[in-house]
């Protein structure tokens, strides 16, 4: 495997440090290395959370502006927020649904505009691929699973080489029995997703 | 069945920093774990309770009260032959410095290893304090891990080295040895007899550091700390890679990673000597001379402060080396926030002049509005909002918000800072919402309401507060009881009703404690019941006196947990 930078960024309690190691799980299994670094503590209470998965034998686990070369956001101002750390061949990954922090009511900067920020997304970036992760989930049958959404679309893009199966293998083993049909749902929605969109 | 504990050896597993030390501490065959939790140290302290409610544990675990008396009862474990270790954040072990500084002296038995997790940048901290310092500064041997791997192994070292030596060993991580997560090798643990119990052979001359013991004991700290530098110098964890002669590199901790990265992208690996060091203090003196032999530069790589850049000028200047030594004195980097990638790469260029080549392109990004920040917040339905609302009314109505003044504490609750709750106006560290109250008290007229958390009270609230009741102090004091420690991932302390599952460990009443501390007006509240609360609290609040209220109520997310 190449040397590869992948940014994850949300909101805390959105699962994304489980999506990382969900991921960083899987290449384990396929006996790929993976060295991915995790927030913990106070930003966890509803703040912006950031994870990183390294692959290819990079040993630091941060990713320094301009470095990412995939960025898998879970809330789309988190994604506008991280686009610095992308180049301009980075792939960016993001769900559409917003959620809106507490200081644009206490008279903070607007929450911006996201459609016209997507727009300028693909102006910069080499592939921007942004959908309602949210509704993806649902339809799998459950919300929550709008991780497992998004790791779905990123291995549908083909840039990480690791097997969706590796991943199905990875959820079996890591989710808790009831909700794994519906994870192993999303991930396949997500799948299809990342494949077919441009 | 804890994966920890169980799993077989040889297995592969994916952990954090924090993880591996707890399975290295298992495969050295520890018998006494001690914490007071702190981020980024946490996950240490939370799987060694995890697996200490096991039926097979293989140690007692607990969560002390504060981080001296977690290492005291470590240290008595150690000198009773068993192998302990005690981990903590940076700041915690200032807590425990008075028992670190005399137990250097006395020394261990078994084998001791003291874990500090520094946290440089302040993700979740109140200062980004150095404690490679305190390896100094008591005079003990210092590792440090730059991945998970490396942090199981050096676990299991420390151990060895400190039953060698019989001082205790510090390993050191920070965040981003502590929280990252790489692949992990698991090894045979040792068996010991699960009921193995430790016993102390009296020696009051050892023990007992009165001033002509004391003299004896610094003499052989001197003297084991000689032996330390032979086992630093042939060290595995000490490494000399590289024989170019442009520029020599030495590195400790993740940002050894970085200088590891940048050398192999920049395709240096010939034209670079790096020397990468794990086992920090006492530096290794040989290998740093091998390091600069026949070299005109070197770059020293280390977050926060210039230790080893200072330590190799001194080597420089009783040998006679001339070399042109860039870090943090040259402005090459800041003693200020941890490093990243680039920072690492950047440096070396500058010193090779070389041009970029890595630097990838980056679009105009000029188009980005100023975006709303997303800081923190307490969870929604959580008892300290309320608390706090409740609070604020009842100043308000009695005509007391204006002049009032809110010195707070360690916890979640210090989100109370933020709008619109806005009641945080004076922090240090662990229980100072109590003792800056006091003097608060003393020199101002305000009106002094401040904030502390139940696990915060017992580990540093309760002293301060004898003290104001002691000195005529007057202000009201507003124990948040949550029944958990809930900033850190819910860990049980002394006062907690509501238990996890299989924790029988009696409460102690932080009722019975503030009256035992003298305090003639303790009285709880119910934050959910805001009616009541505000009429209690207006109450209160109008005393002109020492009060102390209790705000009853579990944290939401922790309810939840135990419930399941």
């Amino acid at each position: 495997m190449k040397p590869m930078r992948i940014l994850f960024t949300g909101v805390g309690g959105q699962g994304t440090l489980t999506a990382s190691s969900l991921l960083a799980q899987a290449a384990l299994l396929e006996g790929k290395e993976a060295v991915m670094s995790e927030v913990h503590g106070m930003a966890q209470r509803g703040g912006v959370v950031e994870s990183t998965v390294m692959f290819g034998g990079l040993r630091s686990p941060l990713i320094s502006e301009g470095e990412a070369d995939i960025l898998v956001s879970f809330e789309p101002l988190e994604a506008i927020r991280a686009l610095a750390k992308c180049h301009s061949e980075a792939t960016i990954i993001t769900n559409t649904v917003p959620i809106v922090p507490f200081t644009v009511d206490l008279g903070g900067p607007k929450y911006p505009d996201i459609e016209q920020a997507i727009e300028r997304m693909k102006e910069g970036f080499k592939r921007v691929i942004a959908l309602d992760a949210e509704e993806m989930a649902r339809e799998a049958g459950t919300s929550r699973a709008v991780n497992v959404v998004l790791l779905g679309v990123l291995l549908g893009t083909g840039l990480v080489a690791i097997r969706p199966e590796s991943m199905e293998e990875t959820i079996r083993m890591r989710v808790k029995e009831r909700f794994v049909e519906a994870n192993i749902k999303a991930l396949h929605l997500g799948l299809e997703a990342g494949r077919d969109t441009p | 069945m804890h994966p920890l504990l169980h799993s077989e050896p040889g297995t592969t597993m994916l952990l954090l920093g924090n993880e591996a030390i707890v399975r290295g501490a298992i495969e050295a065959g520890l018998k006494v774990g001690t914490t007071y939790p702190g981020t980024p140290s946490s996950e240490i302290g939370n799987n060694l309770f995890f697996i200490s409610q096991e039926e097979d544990s293989p140690f007692y675990f607990e969560f002390s009260t504060n981080e001296k008396v977690a290492m005291e009862v470590a240290a008595a474990a150690s000198a009773s032959g068993l192998r302990s270790l005690c981990c903590m954040k940076h700041v915690g072990l200032n807590v425990a410095s008075d028992a670190l500084m005399t137990l250097a002296y006395i020394g261990t038995k078994g084998g001791m290893v003291i874990v500090t997790a520094d946290d440089p940048s302040m993700h979740s901290s109140q200062n980004e304090q150095d404690n490679r310092v305190y390896a100094r500064f008591a005079n003990l041997p210092m590792l440090e891990p730059r991945n998970p791997q490396e942090a199981k192994e050096m676990t299991i070292e420390a151990f060895e080295i400190s039953e060698r030596l019989e001082l205790p060993v510090i390993l050191r991580t920070t965040t981003r040895t502590a929280h990252v997560r790489g692949a992990v090798k698991f090894g045979e643990p040792e068996q010991r007899p699960k009921e193995e119990k430790g016993k102390f052979e009296k020696d009051p001359r050892r023990w007992v550091p009165v001033p002509a013991v004391a003299r004896v004991r610094h003499k052989v700290l001197l003297e084991r700390m000689e032996q330390c530098k032979e086992i630093s110098e042939g060290s595995r964890f000490n490494t000399l890679s590289g024989n170019g002669a442009e520029l020599a590199i030495v590195s400790s901790g993740v940002a050894s990673n970085y200088a590891f990265d940048a050398i192999s992208e920049l395709g240096l690996t010939e034209r670079v000597r790096h020397l990468d060091l794990g086992f920090t203090h006492p530096l290794p003196r040989a290998k740093v001379l091998e390091l600069l032999s026949g070299q005109g530069k070197l770059l020293v790589v280390e977050e926060l402060e210039p230790i080893i850049e200072d330590e190799i000028r001194v080597i420089c200047q009783e040998e006679g080396i001339e070399v042109e030594i860039f870090g943090k004195r040259s402005g090459h980097f800041s003693r200020a926030y941890e490093f990243s990638p680039r920072m690492v790469r950047q440096a070396i260029m500058e010193i090779l002049h070389l041009e970029p080549t890595v630097e990838r392109h980056t679009p105009d990004l000029s188009w980005i509005p100023e975006l709303p920040m997303r800081p923190p917040v307490l969870c929604k339905g959580c008892p300290h909002r309320e608390t706090y609302n409740a609070v604020k009314e009842a100043l308000k109505e009695i005509g007391a918000e204006e002049n009032a003044i809110y010195p707070t504490d360690i916890g979640c609750y210090t989100l109370g800072l933020l709008p619109p709750i806005n009641m945080a106006d004076y922090l240090i560290c662990m229980g100072s919402s109590v003792g800056s109250s006091c003097g608060f008290s003393a020199s101002t007229d305000h009106k002094v309401v401040s904030f502390i958390g139940d696990s915060t009270f017992f580990h540093s609230g309760i002293s301060p507060l004898v003290n104001a009741v002691h000195n005529g102090h007057k202000f009201c004091l507003v124990i948040m009881d949550n029944s958990t420690t809930a900033m850190t991932g819910h860990q049980p302390n002394p006062g907690i009703t509501l238990k996890p599952k299989g924790f029988d460990k009696p409460t102690v009443s932080i009722e019975a404690v503030v009256r035992g501390c003298g305090v003639r007006h303790v009285t709880k509240i119910n934050p959910y019941k805001k009616k009541e609360a505000v009429e209690t609290l207006k109450e209160v609040l109008a005393k002109d006196e020492l009060t102390v209220v209790i705000s009853e109520a579990p944290c939401i997310l922790y309810a939840k947990r135990v419930k399941r």
